[in-house]
């Protein structure tokens, strides 16, 4: 049977209190939840935390990448093929993007679990990411979170999947043209009543009836959390206890859009016995629901487990809801020339540098000659799965940087190789020579004249909790 | 061999300084009128001609032909030369070696650096210099953070603590305030403690705005014939002894590199030793022009050119062993740190302290006696650099 073979989760660092935004903005609206929820660092994106979330996973030799998100960085220019080309999975496999609405994700899995059990792939990588931007004030801002998750559709060997129900409607409830960078939204009590407890319900039932399945033989039934007191009450009434509830994270994480369905699959699969059945719902122009049976725990909170505050005023000015003094040096971007990354894109996208097939040292960027030995037989050799060590590192203050001041240092690497990268996920005061570091894909910057979001990889200090 | 080959016999150089009401063409003839008049020779004595800059895209545009527009140079060849912040150095060797071959037998060395037209401080954005690929895997990396990484691993190294380090490297910029103060032409002119060095600002961890150099404004310029004719011009010429540069093959920042010191800096220096026949610098050096653009580089450089055991410069440091009444005095005309950098000029600037102090010209400042004084220009980063040498003497 198809099922998970293996699948990594993605949570941005960065938090944000919940508090504090409603101490800020919520004399607007007077939105308000408790606890906090996860925001992408200023060079994050969805694309990044989609490679981040894939890179713990084993995504070998897959023959598709679908990657699902609301908040697809680039309109044209496929993302799926970003995220499997910073992977470094080689032209042989089929990509799409999945979008315009939070259950993409459930669309792509189960897409991907058709193709692979027609025989038509051995393994399909489904990425889902989102980092859903609300105006400050709105509701979505304090709902959303941002997140990344990733699976590999082939064997069963974290959970099989057992069946699906789609259910699809053009319902309104959030929307944005093509020009928008905001989205918009119909009335709360419309949405909850006649949208949200109305179609996971629907999805969830039918479900449970094609597949002729009892609510009590259901350990863990999971979908996202738009509206708390409400949330429960869509479970409730069709026969299920609280204690088969799911927590949906809406109070550590918020909700992660594309990437929430897959997250509380994690977090069921984290706690539920092997054998159990788990039912995973997602909202947006309807809903699918998926059913699951667990064959192995994972790890869930081993991935979540250490995180950082991040004020609400910098994550204002890191999503450009707030136009801060960027300086004049900030202004000059150079162009980004599009026929040397793609002739370098293996180098800059997926950190391939070179091995020295004579001396055996590996060396980034990729050279021509040995840097060791000037023998010109060399192969390639990629970096972005080494761990490595900060060689040295400074703060600079005088470096342009949306998040001064500017954290960089040189890196080496286990195994040989030496480079110096940005340093990202830390602050001023927390390095010293010789911590542990990890790379990690992330926006390098934006070219604002040619519209280009530029991705390369950073060192990420390992903070262990 | 360079050696006795080639004398200068005349130099100039401008103010430097945050020149907010000149241009490229003003600094350049400035340096370029002293260095006439100081030679007693005329414009049309001049045969050939280089030109030192760096970031020509801010100034003053590419090629030769800028200075030789401004400076109305007759037809004659004039290049252009630019290795990051030995440029200076560079257009230098270019006189020298042409006179030196018997190509010509009046050559012209000019650096001239226009740096205060961008709208912010430090020096112009890197972005578009290192290449288009590099302009893709960079760090967004300036010269005080790559420089400040020298800092981090040299405290690391010699287990000094941030605080003992920081108080090394203000001493360094103390005697430099010291004598820049003296010096009419520097641009920073204002004495400072160490106590305003520790306090100020931190550009790049760990250095502060009094470890970093200023950005200035410049242009320093030199006149070279061949040796046998230099008495023909002047009395008292000085002599190059030796001009080695070296350039990495790029295995600091990819391979193997200690982060406490500047391998360019050590080759260059052997070579130059060899080619000036020196074979102790602590003893037979009388003084230093280095590149002081930072705190740190300069307390490297001590080592790298052999003054200073290894691990040991900051103890040199404080027994003011590179004041100006200590044994290699260093800096005597305040260095980088009180000239500011502006690029092109630099390793020119260098080298008319040397020449000034050689000739016992250089006033309040002059060293006493000396024979033997060396300039040490280093262009791009401690981990991929390149490194100009020059000693000069008198005869």
């Amino acid at each position: 049977m198809v099922g998970i073979e293996s699948m990594g989760i993605y949570v941005p660092k960065y938090r944000l209190d919940r508090k504090e935004i409603f101490e800020s903005v919520g004399w607007i609206s007077r939105n308000f939840l408790p606890g906090e929820r996860t925001t992408a660092n200023y060079d994050e994106d969805s694309i990044t935390m989609a490679v981040n979330a894939a890179m713990r996973c084993e995504h070998d030799e897959v023959d598709a990448v679908f990657f699902a998100s609301a908040t697809m960085p680039y309109k044209e220019r496929q993302n799926a093929e970003i995220i499997a080309t910073a992977l470094d999975l080689g032209s042989d496999v089929t990509t799409a993007d999945f979008t315009g609405s939070t259950k993409a994700v459930t669309t792509a899995l189960i897409n991907a679990v058709n193709c692979v059990a027609a025989g038509e792939a051995k393994r399909i990588l489904v990425c889902a990411a989102d980092c859903r931007i609300g105006r400050p004030g709105s509701y979505l801002e304090m709902v959303s979170g941002d997140g990344a998750a990733a699976v590999v559709v082939g064997k069963e060997k974290l959970a099989s999947i057992d069946g699906y129900q789609s259910i699809s409607y053009d319902f309104m409830d959030t929307w944005k043209i093509d020009k928008d960078d905001l989205a918009r939204s119909w009335e709360d009590r419309w949405i909850r009543d006649e949208g949200y407890k109305k179609f996971i319900a629907e999805a969830i039932s039918k479900l449970l009836e094609n597949k002729n399945v009892n609510t009590s033989e259901i350990a863990k039934v999971a979908y996202p959390c738009l509206y708390p007191r409400d949330f429960p009450r869509i479970a409730l009434s069709l026969g299920f206890s609280q204690e088969q509830i799911q927590d949906p994270l809406i109070t550590t994480l918020g909700n992660t859009g594309n990437a929430h369905p897959l997250i509380m699959l994690a977090a069921a699969l984290e706690k539920v016995e092997n054998g159990s059945k788990i039912i995973v719902a997602s909202y947006g122009s309807g809903s699918d629901a998926v059913l699951f049976t667990a064959k192995e725990n994972f790890p869930l909170s081993e991935t979540t487990g250490v995180s950082k505050k991040m004020p609400y005023r910098k994550y204002l000015a890191f999503r450009e809801l707030l136009p801060v003094e960027k300086g004049m040096r900030g202004e000059e971007v150079a162009p980004t020339p599009v026929s040397v990354l793609w002739r370098n894109r293996r180098e800059i996208l997926a950190l391939v540098g070179s091995k020295c097939r004579k001396c055996g040292t590996p060396q980034y960027p990729s050279q021509r000659v040995c840097v060791a030995c000037q023998s010109q037989d060399l192969e390639p050799y990629r970096f972005a799965d080494k761990k490595g060590k900060i060689f040295s590192f400074t703060e600079d203050y005088l470096a342009f940087s949306v998040n001064p001041p500017a954290i960089y240092g040189i890196i080496d690497f286990e195994g040989g190789g030496r480079y110096w990268f940005d340093i990202t996920d830390c602050e001023q005061g927390e390095l010293k020579v010789g911590m542990p570091v990890g790379m990690s894909f992330r926006r390098r910057d934006f070219d604002p004249g040619r519209r280009v979001y530029n991705y390369f990889w950073k060192a990420v200090p390992e903070v262990r909790g | 061999m360079i050696r006795d080959k080639v004398a200068i016999i005349g130099m100039g150089c401008s103010k430097f300084g945050e020149r907010w009401d000149v241009g490229f063409e003003d600094l350049a003839l400035e340096a370029f009128n002293e260095a006439l008049d100081d030679a007693s020779i005329e414009l049309k004595d001049i045969q050939a001609a280089w030109l030192a800059t760096c970031f020509d895209e801010v100034m003053c545009g590419k090629s030769a032909l800028p200075i030789a527009n401004a400076l109305k140079l007759p037809f004659i060849p004039v290049t252009r030369v630019e290795n990051f912040c030995a440029s200076g150095s560079e257009a230098l060797r270019g006189a020298v070696y042409a006179v030196a071959s018997g190509a010509c037998d009046v050559a012209l060395a000019i650096g001239v650096e226009k740096l205060k037209d961008t709208g912010y401080g430090g020096l112009p954005e890197f972005g578009t210099v290192m290449g288009t690929k590099n302009r893709l895997i960079f760090p967004n990396v300036t010269a005080p953070g790559a420089f400040a990484m020298l800092a981090t691993r040299y405290f690391s190294e010699y287990g000094l603590s941030p605080e003992k380090g920081k108080e090394i490297l203000a001493r360094i910029s103390v005697k430099s305030h010291h004598n820049g103060a003296m010096n009419p032409k520097a641009h920073l002119r204002r004495e400072v403690t160490v106590e305003d060095v520790l306090k100020a600002p931190i550009i790049a961890w760990p250095l502060g705005l009094y470890d970093c150099c200023g950005v200035s404004d410049g242009a320093a310029a030199a006149i070279v014939v061949r040796a046998e004719n230099a008495k023909e011009y002047r009395e008292d010429p000085i002599y190059v002894k030796s001009m080695q540069i070296s350039a990495t093959p790029g295995e600091e920042l990819l391979y193997k590199w200690d982060g406490v010191h500047v391998e360019t800096t050590v080759r260059a220096a052997e070579k130059a030793y060899k080619e000036a026949g020196i074979e102790n610098p602590r003893k037979e050096i009388d003084l230093l022009e280095v590149h002081d653009c930072f705190s740190i580089t300069e307390l490297v450089t001590y080592e790298d050119l052999g003054i200073s055991p290894r691990g040991e410069a900051w103890k040199d440091v404080e027994n003011g062993f590179f004041e100006l009444d200590g044994e290699v005095p260093c800096q005597t005309d305040g260095g980088l740190k009180c000239f500011g950098h502006p690029i092109g000029a630099s390793g020119i600037r260098m080298a008319y302290e040397i020449y000034k102090q050689l000739q016992g010209k250089a006033g309040k400042r002059q060293v006493e006696d000396p024979r033997i004084g060396l300039t040490h220009n280093l262009g791009g980063f401690p981990a991929m650099s390149v490194a100009a040498i020059c000693i000069f003497g008198i005869k």
